[in-house]
């Protein structure tokens, strides 16, 4: 066909196929899913589907239940959100429709889930009945059950549940002190490793984007725990002990959260407990490589996605403040007050905007990662998690 | 009862005004009224769940407290739970606040 011929055959196609399918053209045209992100709205148990190119709201989706430390993660499409609510639900909102497909409450009480690499398994973190229970991402029927049993019958809340490559989920037992590997690489029925005495009341834990070093972080005790999955046997040690020896510990308000970790430059910025710090470590030794003093005690420190900034929050009270940190000189280079309880951040994929929710006014902002501008602000009911579509296609997100 | 200045210059644009720490237990102003019940749905709750069925934290609803009297509640949640997670909110609550909150949780907590 001659290029003139094409062209003309196309859009008669597409005309026809308007008139033909008045849905399609109803209430938008055929478009991609790449940037969309979906917000959690943490109070009225609602999500919202946003264009994150237009600045726009595209849909509010009712009926998730309690989405209070609410998270999502996407199918390998990008076409469907998995929602994790507090209260055990797990739902299936298609978000090129705005509706939700499917939802059940797997558990009493959840805290986050995970998405298979190859997309066909979805898992949920459970405080009650603690444990793992992993779900078929195309029907959420159960596939698999895995309860965190320790000594005897004691059953542990579960916290830090991650996909890692080879069909694998890895995930720590907070009262037990154990970190587990689910490998589903058979088939259906895990084949599980146990790793046991890797610390004192672990919180959170977080993969690296490249699926090697798997990371918990410890309440009982100054320090991490670590597990090298390239490893021939892998096998958890401790890093960064002691981190604040015979320094006294502040209240926690907030636990700090792992996931988003801050890497880039060689270095690995991450909240301290109980401080007003960063800590800086080295990403090839693991060992400290400095402090940075910032306001309040950090939540969250995430890098934009090129690993040359950082921006970090705060736990209660100080919770109205973001700091930017630039990562080659470990300096603190932007501070801004963009409200009360700003909670959660998510960069666009290649890094030029970041986008906010500040949870006390009721809103979402975005910003300019270069100039710090804000470009928009978008209307949300105590907004909380925010996820970009990108997601699906990162180990460990 | 009086507020530290540094906790009180810290506080100030959070908690209102001092006020609040001299009032009676039980009947504090609607303000405070509301903004302690803001604190405990949304600051307790990243811990304890936003309906305070639990989380790290667990469920903090009249029947899991039926055994507590309010003030071993209230000095709970000033004193903290040394070695776990729960932190002493001593300087950002009074012992008033920290009793009604208790108080409230044990007969059902305001929405
Ligand atoms: C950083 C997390 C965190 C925050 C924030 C938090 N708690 Fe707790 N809380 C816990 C944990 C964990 C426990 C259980 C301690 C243990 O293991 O004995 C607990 C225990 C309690 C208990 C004892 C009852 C029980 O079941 O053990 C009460 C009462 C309580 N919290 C009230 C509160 C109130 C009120 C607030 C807000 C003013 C609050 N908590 C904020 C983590 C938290």
């Amino acid at each position: 066909m001659k290029r003139r011929e094409f062209l003309k055959a196309s859009a008669l196609g597409t005309a026809a196929a308007a008139l033909v399918s008045p849905a399609a053209a109803c209430p938008g045209e055929l478009r991609g899913t790449g940037d969309l992100a979906v917000i959690i709205e943490r109070a009225s148990g609602s999500v919202m589907i946003v264009d994150t190119t237009a600045h726009e709201t595209l849909h509010r989706v009712e009926g998730f239940g309690d989405l209070s430390h609410a998270s999502a993660v996407y199918s390998r499409d990008e076409r469907y959100a998995y929602i994790f609510g507090r209260d055990g639900g797990l739902t299936k909102l298609d978000i090129l429709e705005g509706v939700i497909t499917k939802r059940i409450l797997q558990a009493g009480n959840a805290i986050g889930g995970a998405i298979s690499d190859d997309g066909k398994l979805v898992a949920v973190s459970n405080y009650k009945p603690g444990g793992v229970r992993v779900f078929d991402a195309n029907t959420l029927e159960p596939v698999a059950d895995i309860p965190a049993t320790f000594e005897n019958d004691k059953r542990s809340k579960t916290v830090g549940l991650v996909d890692a490559p080879g069909r694998r989920f890895i995930f720590t037992l907070y009262d037990a002190g154990e970190i587990w590997i689910a490998d589903f690489s058979s088939g259906s029925k895990p084949q599980l490793t146990r790793f046991m005495d890797i610390g004192d009341l672990p919180y959170d834990a977080l993969i690296t984007g490249d699926g090697r070093h798997y990371i918990a972080g410890l309440f009982g005790e100054d320090g991490l725990t670590h597990i090298d999955l390239w490893a021939d046997e892998p096998a958890p040690r401790r890093i960064l002990s002691g981190y604040g020896r015979g320094e006294k510990k502040l209240p926690v308000y907030k636990m700090p959260h792992l996931e988003g970790w801050a890497e880039g430059g060689g270095h690995f910025l991450l909240p301290a407990v109980g401080r007003h710090e960063l800590l800086v470590m080295d990403a090839g030794t693991f060992k400290e490589a400095g402090r940075i003093a910032v306001h309040g005690q950090p939540v969250f420190a995430v890098a934009r996605p090129d690993g040359r900034q950082a921006w970090v929050n705060f736990a209660h009270p100080l919770n109205d403040t973001i700091q930017v940190v630039d990562i080659p000189s470990l300096k603190i280079i932007h501070e801004f007050k963009p409200g009360p309880a700003a909670l959660h951040m998510e960069f666009s994929p290649r890094g030029h905007e970041v986008w906010l929710s500040v949870r006390d006014s009721n809103e979402v902002h975005v910003y300019d990662t270069s100039s710090f501008r804000k470009l928009a602000v978008l209307k949300a009911q105590s907004p909380s998690g925010i996820f970009m579509t990108a997601r699906a296609h990162r180990i460990g997100l | 009862m009086q507020c530290p200045s540094i906790i009180w210059l810290l506080l100030s644009s959070l908690m209102g005004a001092c006020i609040v720490t001299m009032t009676s237990a039980l009947a504090l102003d609607e303000s405070a009224e509301r903004r302690l019940t803001h604190l405990v749905r949304q600051d307790c709750g990243s811990c304890h769940g936003m309906t305070l069925k639990g989380g790290l934290g667990g469920p903090l609803l009249p029947k899991d407290l039926k055994e507590f009297e309010s003030e071993s509640i209230a000095s709970i949640i000033l004193d903290g739970v040394p070695g776990k997670p729960m932190p002493p909110w001593q300087g950002q609550l009074s012992k008033e606040e920290a009793l009604w909150i208790a108080d409230k949780l044990k007969k059902g907590f305001p929405q």
